[in-house]
């Protein structure tokens, strides 16, 4: 499988400099990108086996003694390339905050708990199917500095590898229906609707353990597709 | 529209379950074995090649250092084979995987220990200088940038098929300058992410 990365496809991701953003104003290259083919050099990636990932780290309700505070949650879905096939044995990392919306690094000074029964990272490597799961607990939402009464919505970060060091891909998984999507930057600085709409999990009835947690699905498409195009891609 | 994932910036919180080990600070305590994925030694104990050092700071546009950036490197191994199923030669070191990950400390200064690639094929059979793929991540960075490290000590960096597409007066910020530390190369690789000397980046 000859897999080819056409940049039209990052048309869908937000713009190095997105001012209501303000980090970006003095962290975004102000220089043309040069255009470059892709060589060996991009089109491979890291591999990563088995050996980095321990059983257990796909869950962050037992990293401790106890159990952490908050709502459990399973969060999983597919990994996938642009022609929506697998993408398999890929690592998949996540961290976020917790039930109040507070990390564990020590830059984050939000005052409200942290859990001592929870850290708020795990990794998972894909699976033939390109499927991954995590039980968590849902992430709170947390003040941020980048405004006035500026509050992130709640969302866990994703790191994704795929087939290439072109597919690489870190990411933020939003929930349904959150009231602060319209005033935040960073979700906003994906302008494209639809696109939005694909960082956003989904709720799985279906998958929602009774008694026990609720279920979101969050697919994953990373960059990269057959070198022949599909008729789809015609019309 | 492709209906790939967007991409969203890597936060400021990222360290504590992607670079654990890192130089940055971000524990609030010390208790914490959590292990890391990929960290910025990449030496294996079967490798062969010139082991070095690659050192450098990541600098804003006001020249400030970016000390919560995440720096991830590729590379290929000293006969310029990098560990992917698409590179289909054989490779004599085989744990050798060619990928590292650092995040900067309160310096923005990151650093890996590794050996130096060797020549790579390139765009019509056309060989690159030895480089490594470079990926920056931070906050503030909505997307990861990506640019490539050369090495001063290398002739064929005239010759290379990509370097030779980056204005002139542009390319010295894309080479890595030798000292010897003891024994030891270091190259150093400053990575200015705007303005003046701004670094180039690569639109792949």
């Amino acid at each position: 499988m000859t897999l080819i990365f056409p940049k039209e496809s990052l048309a869908v991701f937000p713009k190095h400099l997105s001012p209501d953003y303000r980090s970006t104003v003095k962290r975004s290259p102000s220089k043309p990108l040069i255009i470059v083919p892709h060589t060996l050099s991009e089109l491979t990636g890291p591999v990563y086996g088995h050996n980095a990932v321990q059983e257990g780290d796909a869950d962050l309700t037992k990293q401790h003694k106890g159990e952490p505070l908050g709502e459990r949650i399973i969060v999983h879905g597919h990994v996938l390339d642009e022609d929506k096939r697998p993408v398999p044995d890929t690592l998949v990392e996540i961290w976020q905050a917790n039930a109040c919306g507070r990390y564990v690094h020590n830059v984050d000074q939000h005052p409200t708990p942290l859990d001592p029964n929870f850290t708020g990272a795990g990794r998972t490597i894909t699976d033939k199917k390109g499927y991954y799961r995590f039980i968590t607990v849902k992430p709170g939402a947390y003040p941020w500095g980048n405004h006035h009464n500026a509050w992130r919505p709640n969302h866990i970060h994703f790191s994704v590898f795929g087939h290439s060091f072109l597919s690489r891909l870190v990411t933020q998984m939003y929930f349904p229906g959150d009231p602060l999507f319209p005033f935040d930057p960073i979700f906003n600085s994906v302008t494209d609707e639809k696109s939005r709409q694909r960082m956003i999990s989904t709720f799985d009835l279906e998958n929602t353990i009774p008694d026990w947690a609720l279920c979101f699905r969050f697919d994953i498409v990373l960059r990269g597709r057959e070198a022949t195009p599909q008729d789809t891609d015609k019309h | 529209m492709s209906e790939i994932t967007p991409s969203q910036t890597v936060g400021p919180f990222f360290a504590y379950g992607l670079a654990p080990h890192s130089r940055c600070d971000w524990k609030p305590s010390d208790i914490y074995d959590w292990k890391e994925t990929a960290g910025a030694n990449l030496v294996t104990p079967d490798i062969s090649g010139t082991k070095i050092r690659i050192e450098g700071a990541v600098l804003d546009g006001d020249g400030m250092p970016i000390n919560d950036a995440m720096i991830e490197i590729w590379q290929a191994d000293a006969q310029g084979r990098y560990a992917h199923p698409a590179d289909g030669r054989a490779r004599p070191n085989t744990k050798f995987m060619g990928f590292g990950r650092s995040a900067t400390d309160k310096n923005g200064v990151y650093s890996f220990d590794t050996v130096k690639p060797g020549s790579v094929s390139g765009p019509n059979g056309k060989a690159q200088a030895p480089h490594i793929v470079f990926c920056i991540f931070s906050r503030g960075m909505l997307r990861q940038i990506y640019t490539r490290l050369y090495f001063s000590d290398e002739a064929s960096n005239a010759n290379d098929p990509i370097l030779t597409l980056v204005p002139a007066d542009r390319r010295g910020t894309l080479v890595a300058h030798k000292e010897m530390r003891g024994d030891m190369p270091v190259y150093r690789f400053d990575i200015r992410v705007q303005g003046e000397n701004e670094t180039v980046f690569f639109d792949i």
